[in-house]
């Protein structure tokens, strides 16, 4: 048995609404195929931040739950970016993955702050992108999802995007780009959740933790059968 | 063009749509063309009002337990019963109920309307009463958040001209209506059941949860024997409808049914309809096919799908899940990892289906169940569980899935018609 990873799920209860628990479900139960041991953290507002946090995991809210969590983010940002630099892997999905970048300027044009760990910043557009999304990725290869947001993200010089659009918005109805890679940090739109129909991101967090550690990922052999057919129909359905 | 001769080519076009077989809303887009006031005169006819219930989850079926109540009461009711909730439905359904001079046979109506419907509708026709559930995760494909579905439900209650009846224990409901001046009347639950019939933001948190302490006009006190508090008394009954959901349902009803009719109620009568009430079509609907039991549970959100499973053992009974993502159903598949289907391990899993099956057996293998069979096709899928053993059986399906079953179904057996 290898070390066991600490998982932190950042703001469990607001920040949890579009089905992303399921991210938390595919990282455990994979992990557990590779016979590697978990613990998952709920971190709510006005928690203590655990020490030797492995990955974090984070997802979307309604507005509302985002404005309950945004304090909380000031008050723990300079230490989440301290541990995005040590290449702990995070991933971010929709509301999170805005609050990681600089700010969210809402339609009236107020500002919420972000943590700035991620360079990009997201505006409130005119209509919300719903729908169905692919995305193809020259890492991971082809990834799909659901988005649902109203906000448009745009890259800074210091990210890259996670991937291109094959179909649906991503992080904007302009320039074709999905999501934002920093370190080990992966923001994006793809609900679905991401992780269960894209194992191939799965893998690489678990990767990532292993190596900080400095292990590796026990050469197991995995059966993504069903993953592989849930996938495959999801590319076929209408946006 | 006079109203006498709209009525008589509505009632016309709804002959023709039928002998064509199905869509019922036709007739009513015919009608709503030619005469724009047709509804709004037509329901302005009646003595008691006009009852509009709303919310994410439990439409049909409370609207089907409001309407029986207030039969029971000795009130002629009328009501959009074809399932069709958007304001076309509505006079599609007049349509075949009104004489040919527009007059209608009725006290009182209740209807059910979807929630972005119900806006406009109440625009044209403020409610007499209204009844509002719950505002749970659902479609957010359709309506980007649910704190929108909230805006929508709180445009219903502020046009409500009586009282509108409201879920105390749904805080995303309570925040949106707290502030309107419109008279308002509560219905919830005991301490004691605290957190069973939650809002989302209890949905991965149901720890310290206390209901609230508005006042209520009816109080739910116990599920094991369904206990309501009102009006001073306490009603004990055995319902045939089952589900956790329906003895709030019932709830929410006998709240309604009780701002309606104040001290007249007859909490005897009221007793005896509630006790009778059978299940909306394809809402915990038992057949029968071949040698076992069937029963039929519509889920289309995770509140809704994880009440659903705790209502129900699985224990020595064949389960199919049939998850469609047709539009009606919803795009997004995403909700059903807000699921837990731990439950479902004491059972037989035998068939997943529909066109997003391969999301539901995923789902299913983070839990560690091992579906007997996963196929896409419906029709086969269905034939192999129903052909599987003398066992109960039990279908959790989505709407068109639960529409395209029953289809199947009649073929088989005696399936009530809704059309």
């Amino acid at each position: 048995m290898t070390a066991k990873l600490k998982i932190l799920h950042l703001y469990a209860r607001d920040m949890n609404i579009y089905g992303d628990n399921g991210n938390i479900l595919a990282i455990t139960h994979r992990a557990k195929q590779y016979g590697i041991g978990t613990e998952v953290i709920a971190y709510n507002p006005g928690d203590k931040l655990p020490d030797n946090i492995d990955i974090i995991i984070g997802g979307g809210g309604q507005d509302s739950g985002q404005s309950k969590v945004v304090d909380d983010l000031q008050a723990i940002g300079s230490r989440l970016k301290k541990l995005a630099e040590a290449n702990v892997p995070m991933l971010m999905v929709c509301g999170l993955y805005q609050l990681f970048g600089h700010k969210f300027i809402t339609s009236d044009g107020t500002e919420i702050p972000g943590i700035s760990l991620l360079d990009i910043t997201t505006t409130a557009g005119p209509e919300r992108l719903i729908g169905n999304l692919s995305v193809d990725s020259a890492q991971f290869g082809e990834l799909i999802g659901y988005e649902n947001h109203s906000g448009q993200t745009f890259l800074g010089d210091r990210v890259k995007p996670l991937g291109n659009v094959i179909r649906g918005a991503g992080n904007n109805n302009h320039d074709g780009y999905e999501g934002a890679r920093y370190k080990n940090v992966i923001g994006t739109y793809l609900h679905g959740p991401l992780l269960p129909k894209n194992p191939e991101i799965t893998d690489y967090l678990l990767f990532a933790a292993l190596a900080n550690k400095g292990t590796v990922l026990p050469d197991v052999a995995i059966d993504d059968s069903i993953a592989n057919l849930a996938r495959k129909y999801a590319f076929g359905r209408p946006r | 063009m006079t109203k006498r001769y709209s009525i008589f080519a509505g009632k016309a076009v709804r002959f023709a749509a039928r002998l064509r077989g199905g869509g019922s809303a036709l007739p009513g887009l015919f009608v709503e063309k030619i005469d724009k006031d047709f509804v709004a005169d037509t329901l302005a006819q009646l003595p008691m009002g006009v009852v509009v219930v709303s919310g994410t989850n439990g439409k049909t079926t409370t609207t089907k337990i409001v309407v029986e109540l207030l039969e029971g009461q000795g009130l002629r009711v009328f009501t959009n019963r074809t399932g069709s909730n958007f304001s076309r439905g509505v006079a599609a359904a007049l349509l075949s109920e009104v004489n040919h001079r527009g007059k209608l046979n009725a006290d009182i109506a209740v209807l059910e309307l979807d929630e972005a419907h119900a806006v406009h509708f109440v625009k044209h026709i403020p409610p007499t009463y209204s009844l509002l559930l719950n505002v749970l995760r659902d479609q957010l494909d359709r309506f980007g958040e649910i704190d929108a579905t909230a805006k929508m439900l709180r445009q219903i209650a502020a046009s409500t001209k009586n009282i509108a009846v409201i879920n105390r224990e749904d805080s995303r409901l309570i925040n949106a209506t707290h502030d309107l001046v419109t008279n308002k009347e509560y219905y919830g639950v005991d301490q004691k059941l605290a957190g069973m019939f939650g809002d989302d933001d209890s949905i991965h948190d149901k720890t310290n949860i206390k209901v609230s302490d508005i006042p209520v006009t009816t109080l739910l006190t116990d599920i094991d024997k369904p206990a309501y508090q009102l009006n001073g008394a306490t009603i004990s009954t055995k319902l045939q409808l089952r589900g956790l959901y329906n003895i709030y349902n019932s709830a929410a009803a006998i709240a309604l049914v009780r701002s309606v009719l104040g001290d007249k109620l007859n909490i005897a009568k009221l007793t005896t309809s509630l006790e009778n009430i059978r299940p909306a079509f394809g809402r915990g609907e038992r057949l029968r096919v071949g040698d076992s039991d069937l029963e039929l549970v519509l889920v289309k959100n995770p509140s809704g799908f994880q009440l659903a499973l705790q209502s129900f053992n699985a224990a020595n009974t064949d389960t199919m899940i049939a998850i469609n993502d047709d539009y009606a159903d919803g795009r997004d598949v995403s909700w059903l990892w807000d699921v837990d289907f731990d439950s479902l391990r004491d059972g037989n899993v035998s068939d997943v289906s529909g066109i997003r099956a391969y999301d539901m057996a995923l789902r299913l293998e983070h839990d560690d169940i091992k579906p007997g069979r996963v196929d896409v096709n419906l029709k086969r899928s269905l034939k192999k569980f129903i052909a599987g053993s003398t066992n109960s059986k039990r279908i959790y399906c989505t709407y068109t899935a639960m529409l395209a079953i029953r289809r199947e179904l009649g073929k088989i057996t005696k399936v009530e018609d809704v059309s």
